[in-house]
Formats: structure tokens, sequence, C-alpha cells
């Protein structure tokens, strides 16, 4: 009954991939850099968010290496904006979950042979940019914050070192900067975004698996994204009502 | 920092199934640990002092002063392991400049000021301020002066103004008691709020905090009580010892019900987190939750005091088994904190994999620094003692 | 002014000492809190508003795809137009803001390690089909991999023999099956074009119960061994693939 769907979602995929190549072009067009730089940027004409498409991902690692470049994220493994999480559901017994160093340096063999393997596949994770965040809300300070333009970020000349918010990020997107001694986490690049280029992850990933834009325009590649995929967020029982928008996220998903 | 990657590395090596890779890291450590139970101490101790006072509970006479002035020891130095354990803490100040309305922690400064000034502070105050003046009088020199402070300008004795004390300071203690339900009941909100982490996010959090807050003050102040008799050589009075030790049972009942309806309720509905907490309490809070919180600390003691309350036991014998139960209730409530504390850190919020806490012996994550925050309130009761003695005494005297 | 005073000191002496103080201590508060808050705090919310131009000034690592057509543009045209097209320059050659700034000064990297093509293409169950991986133990392994493939134009040095080539999961799944010892062409109908390039030629995808029963009829004339069904009464109204999947039908004997 099933494989009904799946074939015809494998040739729904496989039209969007023959349109793609001209509908992938729209990230090149919708954020220019001289216009930016030209008109100044008013925060409140912009409101980011994330696409992800869980198909599309291959599990390079290129997001979290071009990351850790750009946003100077010490290079210990213990420490990620971004990283890639392999799940293995197998025939019988539990899912299997693993993100050797973040997935940095891809993945290698897995734990299962493959022909125990019922379903496999790679998910990106990023913080969500929740519109409800639940790690403002409990920053005693006022040193984590939603920006006029939708992103969260960390005040680190401000930041206490509580790590309430750490507790707090039901998606384990935050840490605390050994060198900086406060709490860090992605940005969205928003040093770069303000700029009118897309974050180092969007940059970096070969297969256009992230897609970065304005949520409100409707010709963005993240409402084209929207539009044309059921979309899922990532535990949406908490009410956080994320940013991040999954396509094709499969429910083992945490 | 290579001895933290170290730390972290091992961590990684010895954590079961998923963690989310920023997991590595176990942020609120023992130091976190000690900072409920020292807040529990605090607000037992005055709800034991204000059972005297609003309640007329004669028998608990003897404890009144020394527990305002236990309270008042433990509630100088609550702040300490939070302001330490801050990875900035030059500018712990901005809780006050800046603090956001919306966080739950933010309001703690608040709470705790409030509680410090205007209750336990000024309750002190009155209770004292006739003792004070007449010291002031009495001594000479340093300590002439330093009562004098005290007195804050005050000379009125007349029996009036004395009666005017006592009526003040009962209104303060009427409503001492919501501050203190509210300082340790905030508390428990602290985690109980976090809806992230489903080991804490319960509505039973604060009450269950607050309720073994009281229990922990009252097997504290029963203990502070019968050291500071033997020290001083005096007699217990017993018909104190039984009743404060009444109190204690019924409120080990009542903290044991609530502790007990949270952990059914958790498995009776049965979430999608109960298949990770269950291999927690299962393996690395096992001996923390079964034989030290369950065991240790709440069914020995229970079983002690409830023989003492039914069976005829001579003094002595029962005085032992008081002071056993104080103790092992002491360490049935850390057990409590350390559970909720670092228990609620020990799984991944990916519901997936089990992580590490070894604590270390020296450093800001060591076990001295913590024990040395525990043993500190210790010394400043018997300084604060020492200044304005509680003794019944002392009070006779004049 | 008696009045008022008799007044103020018909109040116990200990209220007025506490009220005092308490003002005091609160005033104190009110005024000395004003001094330790940053100028811009709470001008668009509670947070510091500077501190979002602080983030913003953060220097760039990674250039950015558009940065490189300006000099490169006879590379970046050649990649457009190939199944690179969508890697951005910097993924293979390393953050280039640096390098638009003083190109002598920061020469950027080009990989020619087997280890770095691998990161995408090495064969992983968990990727996508369709996705070319190789195993890079059989694939070729003494060369480099920009030795047969152009980066910037990564077709195939020839015309692929094998579906393998691209299609290792596929390949692997055949393997494991009772299909194993078919020729893919025994169900898709595969034009050369697709060899070049695939996704403007797709192979056809039998959908028929009929296709099937060319083998797995009981009527049908195929080797003895193959296992048959009454096709027509045989699993409803299903089509054979909605429960066997092809590649390995996965049927006990």
């Amino acid at each position: 009954m099933d494989n009904n769907n799946t074939q015809d979602r494998r040739s729904f995929i496989k039209t969007c991939l023959k349109v793609l190549p001209a509908a992938t072009l729209i990230p090149f067009l919708s954020i220019d850099a001289k216009a930016f730089a030209e008109e100044g940027y008013n925060p409140e004409d912009h409101n980011y968010a994330m696409g992800i498409d869980v198909h599309k991902c291959i599990g390079c690692g290129r997001c979290v290496r071009a990351c850790k470049n750009e946003n100077n994220v010490p290079d210990e493994p213990f420490y990620f904006r971004t990283w890639i999480e392999r799940y293995i559901i197998p025939f019988e017994g539990e899912t299997i979950v693993d993100s050797p160093d973040g997935g940095i340096n891809g993945f290698g063999d897995a734990a299962v042979p493959e022909d125990a393997m019922m379903r496999t596949f790679f998910v990106p994770k990023i913080c969500n940019h929740c519109a409800k965040p639940p790690c403002v809300q409990v920053c005693p300070v006022g040193a984590t914050f939603t920006s006029r333009d939708g992103v969260v970020l960390v005040d680190n000349d401000y930041c206490i070192g509580c790590r309430y918010c750490i507790q707090a990020c039901p998606y384990g997107a935050r840490y605390l900067n050994p060198y900086t001694r406060t709490v860090d986490k992605c940005t969205f690049c928003y040093h770069r975004i303000t700029k009118g280029l897309l974050p180092a992850c969007v940059e970096a990933c070969p297969t256009q698996a992230r897609v970065f834009g304005e949520i409100t325009d409707k010709s963005t590649p993240i409402s084209y994204f929207r539009r044309f995929n059921e979309i899922q967020v990532l535990k949406p029982a908490l009410n956080t009502e994320p940013k991040v928008f999954y396509a094709h996220l499969d429910g083992e998903v945490r | 920092m290579e001895h933290l990657f170290e730390r972290l590395t091992d961590a990684i090596q010895h954590a079961t199934g998923y963690i989310y890779p920023n997991e590595a890291e176990l942020h609120w450590n023992i130091l976190i640990v000690i900072y409920p139970y020292i807040t529990g101490l605090v607000a037992g101790a005055f709800i034991l002092a204000s059972l005297e006072r609003v309640f007329n509970v004669k028998e608990l006479q003897p404890t009144y002063r020394l527990s305002l002035l236990t309270a008042l020891s433990f509630l100088l130095i609550a702040v300490v392991p939070l302001q330490v354990h801050l990875a900035h803490p030059e500018r712990g100040y901005e809780m006050f400049t800046t603090p956001n309305p919306q966080s739950a922690m933010a309001m703690f400064g608040f709470v705790y000021l409030w509680y410090l000034m205007a209750v336990l502070l000024l309750e002190i105050w009155l209770d004292f301020r006739k003792d004070i003046i007449q010291w002031a009088n009495e001594s000479k020199g340093l300590k002439r002066l330093f009562y004098l402070v005290l007195t804050l300008g005050s000379k009125d004795v007349s029996e009036k103004a004395i009666e005017f004390d006592h009526k003040f300071g009962k209104l303060i203690t009427i409503i001492g008691i919501p501050s203190a339900f509210l300082l340790h009941g905030y508390v428990g909100f602290i985690f109980g709020s976090v809806k992230a982490n489903p080991w804490w996010s319960s509505v039973l959090m604060p009450i269950v905090f607050l309720f073994s807050a009281i229990v922990s003050g009252l097997a504290l102040m029963l203990l502070v009580y019968m050291v500071s008799n033997w020290v001083r050589r005096k007699q217990n009075a017993m018909d104190c010892l039984d009743k404060l030790s009444s109190y204690l049972l019924y409120m080990l009942i009542i903290d044991f019900s609530l502790e007990a309806l949270d952990f059914v309720h958790r498995l009776y509905e049965s979430e999608e987190s109960i298949h990770i907490l269950s291999q927690l309490i299962g393996s690395k809070l096992f001996t923390s939750f079964f034989v030290l919180q369950l065991l240790v600390g709440t069914l020995i003691p229970f079983t002690f005091l409830t023989l003492t309350k039914l069976v005829r036991i001579g003094d002595t014998a029962r005085k032992v088994l008081y002071f056993a139960s104080g103790i092992l209730i002491q360490i049935g409530i850390m057990s409590i904190r350390w559970n909720v504390v670092i228990g609620g850190q020990l799984f991944s919020k990916s519901l997936r994999g089990l992580t590490v806490y070894k604590i270390e012996l020296f450093g800001m994550d060591g076990l001295f620094l913590p024990i040395a925050i525990l043993i500190a309130p210790i010394f400043i009761l018997i300084v604060v003692v020492k200044l304005l003695p509680p003794w019944p005494e002392a009070e006779l005297s004049k | 002014m008696s009045k008022l005073k008799e007044k103020y000191l018909a109040i116990p002496e200990q209220i007025r000492i506490v009220t005092v103080l308490f003002a005091i201590f609160l005033i104190m508060f009110i005024f000395g809190r004003r001094l330790f808050i940053p100028k811009t705090f709470g001008e668009y919310g509670h947070y510091r508003a500077a501190a979002v131009d602080d983030i913003m000034q953060i220097g760039l690592v990674y250039a950015g795809h558009q940065a490189c057509a300006e000099c490169h543009d006879d590379v970046v045209a050649e990649k457009s137009q190939h199944m690179h097209k969508h890697v951005a320059c910097e993924n293979c050659h390393g953050p280039g803001y640096a390098h638009t700034q003083a190109p002598d000064e920061h020469p950027l990297t080009i990989p020619t390690d087997r280890s770095y093509c691998v990161l995408c293409h090495s064969y992983n169950p968990a990727r996508p089909t369709g996705f070319p991986q190789i195993d890079p133990v059989t694939h070729n392994p003494d060369g480099a991999c920009i030795d047969c493939h152009q980066p910037h134009a990564p077709q195939p040095p020839e015309v692929p023999e094998e579906c393998g080539s691209c299609h290792e999961r596929i390949v692997r799944t055949l393997g494991a099956g009772h299909h194993n010892s078919l020729p893919c062409t025994q169900c898709h109908d595969i034009k050369q074009e697709h060899k070049i390039t695939p996704r403007d030629f797709l192979p056809t995808v039998p959908r028929t119960r009929e296709f099937c029963g060319t083998c797995h009829s009981t009527k049908a004339s195929s080797a003895k061994e193959i296992r048959r069904v009454d096709i027509v009464t045989h699993g409803e109204n299903y089509f054979c693939g909605q429960c066997h999947f092809p590649h390995n039908p996965e049927v006990k004997i």
C-alpha cells in the first residue's frame, strides 16, 4: 500500500528534479548582495526561516565544516551550531542514531549490516530559531533574544553563563563556548544574511538540502519549499513553533 | 582547557545510546545540587520557627530563635553556589539591573532579597531588639559599638513597645510563611517549568520541593538543637524533641506521598520519555534513587520515627533514634536534590541515550568547593549565636 | 507642623526606623540600578540593541558564490552547465573571503586527494538512491578522482558500462536477492543518453502485473525453477511491486 505512495513520491521528486534547475536559480536571484549594501539593512523588512529536505541530505558534513569555519566554533567535537544525525531503523530492534563528530568528516560504516536496515537517512540539525523560544524565555538577564528579523541571538558581552537556556532548549542547539565562557548557538549567520549572503551551511550544501530566505515573501526558495512539500517541525508538541522546516521528516526523528 | 576536553572526550566515550553532540558537557554540576538543598533548609527552618509563633506550639519554644538564626546563616550562603557557578560571575549583578520578567530564574534575586530583608532580618531584629539594647548597655568598647549599630538607633524598651514588637513580629511571620513557600516553591518552579526536560517538567515539582524543604529544615533543626545542647552541656527538652519529631514524621509522610504520586503518575501515563527515564533510574540513578533517597532517606527514618511514636522507648534511645533519623533524612534530601538536578541532565533530550557525570575533587567543578560552601553556614551560625545568644537562659537573665 | 511631628512620633519607633531604612535601600536600588543598565538596553526589546550591531560586524570567512564569478567567470560558466552547478566553489576550494580581498596573499586550495571527493560520493546506504555513489575500495583504487573526472564538469570519462558505477545501492540490493542474475535491462528500458545526462532521460519502470507475469505467471514459458503464481488471483488488486521490492523480492522459498 505504502509502496504506491513512495512511487508516486519518487516520480514526483523526479519531476521536481527536472524543474528544479530553473527553480534553484531563485536563491541566486532573491538575495542580492549589492541591493542590500546600497539600501542599508532594515531588520523590520525581514523574517527569516530555513527549510531542510531530508531526502536530499547526503551526510557529507560540508555544512558542519563550513559553520565551524565561518563562526569560529571550537574545533573540538563537543561544540556544534549545526550537525548531522544518521538514523538507521532496522527491521527488528530499536532505532539507531549516531553523529560521529557531528558528521563533520562524513559517516563511516554503520553498526548494523545493510540487509538489516529497513530505513536509513541523514537529518541535518540546527537551532530552530523558534517563534516561541523557550531559551529566550528563561534567560534571566536578557542576554539571549529574538531580533526584529526573527533570529534568536546571544549577546556574548552580556551573557552571565548561568546556562539555564541550555537546559531549556529541547533541541540541544546550545553550548557553552569554552573560550568566551558564554553560551553560543547558530545565528543563521546573522553577519552574512544581513549583508545579503546565505548562511554558511546553506552556501556549503552541495545538494541544496538546505534552503534559506524570507518567510513572508511568496517568491523565495523557502516559501516555494513550504508550498510544495509536506512540512514538519521538530518536537511540535512542545509548541516552540520552530522556523526550521523539514520536508520528508521521519517520525523517528527527535 | 585541555583538561576540559579530556573530560568531555571521556564523557562521550562513556555515553550510551545517542546524545546530541552538544550534550557531552553536563552544565549544572554539584554546585547547583547544593543550591536547592540550602534554600530548602532555610525555608524549612523558618517554617519551624513560625509553628511556634503563629500556631502557638508551645513545646517548640526552645527552637524558635535558634531556627531563625539557622535560617539566616544558611540564607546568607544560599546565593554563593549560584554565583560561583556562573561562567561570568562578574556579570551576576545584571540579574538585578535588567531582570527578564519572563524568566523563572530572574525573579530569584528579588524573592531572595525580599525574604532576607523583609522577612528574616526584620523578624530577627524585632525579636532581639530588646536584648540588643540591653546588651549594648551592658557591654563596653567595640562590642558596645557593634550592638549600638544593631539597635539601628532604637531605644524604646517600654512595655508597650515590646508588646508591639511581638504583634509586629507575628505579622511578619504570617507574611513569612507564604514567603518561605515562595522561596522554595520557586526554586522548584525553576526546574518544574522546563518543558524540554521530561524529568523536571512537572506541576508537582514546586510542591515536592516545598515539602522536602520542610522535612530537611525540621530535621536540620532537630540536629542543631541536639548538638547545641550537647555543646552547652544542657538537657534536651524531651517534649520539644518529641513534638519536633512528630512534625518531622508528618511532613515526611506528606513528602513521600507526593513523590510517590509523581512517580506513579509518570509510570502510569507512560509518555514518550518513560523508556529513557526507566533506563535512567534503573542504572545511573539506581543507588541515589532507590538506596539513598528511598531506603536510607525515607523508609529507615520513617521506621525509626514511627517506632518512637508507637512503642514506649526510653529517653536516651529516643534521642539516638531522633538523631539518626535527622542524619539519614539529610542524606535522603541531598539525594533528592542530586536526583533532580544531576538526574535531569544524565539523559539526552533526544531521549535516546544516557550521559555520565564524574565528580572531580578540585577546581570549580570539584567536590571541595561545594563541601566548603555546605560547611560555611555552620561556622556562620556559630558566630551569629555568639553575638545573638538565642538560649532561653539568656532571655530569662534580663 | 508640630501636629505632623506629633503624628509622626505617634508611630511606633520600630516602624519609623524600619520604614526609613527600607526607603533608603529602595531609593538606592532604583537609582543605582540605572547606572548599570547598558545604554541601548530595551530599545527594541528586553536586550541590548547594540549587541545586534556587534553580531552584524563579525567578519566574513566565506565570500559566497556570487563573489567567484567576478574574476573566474569562465570556470563559473562551465560549472553552471554541469552536475556540480549547485556545489559552491568554496565547498572544494575552501573559505575564500580573504582571497577576494587579497588574491595573491591568500591562494585557495585545490583538493586533489581521493578522500575529498568520497565525502560525498562514497557509497552509504543512508544516502538517497540515485545520488552517484561509488565504492572507493573497488572503484579504480589507485587513481586520483581528477585523473578521470573533471570536477567542474564531472561527467564520467566514458559512458559507463555498468549501472553499478552510479547505482551501487541497487546493485548491492540485487546481489542479495533472487533477481541477482538478471541484467538491469530485463526490466528497465535505458536510453544511452541516461548515462550522460541521467535526469533528462530516466529509465522506464514496469508497472503492470502482466510484466512480472511474463516470468512468474503459471502460464509463462520461463525456466521451471522460477516461482509461479496465478497473476489473476494472487495478491488481489495490488501491483506486484507494492508487496515485492523488485530489486530483492524477498520471497521465502
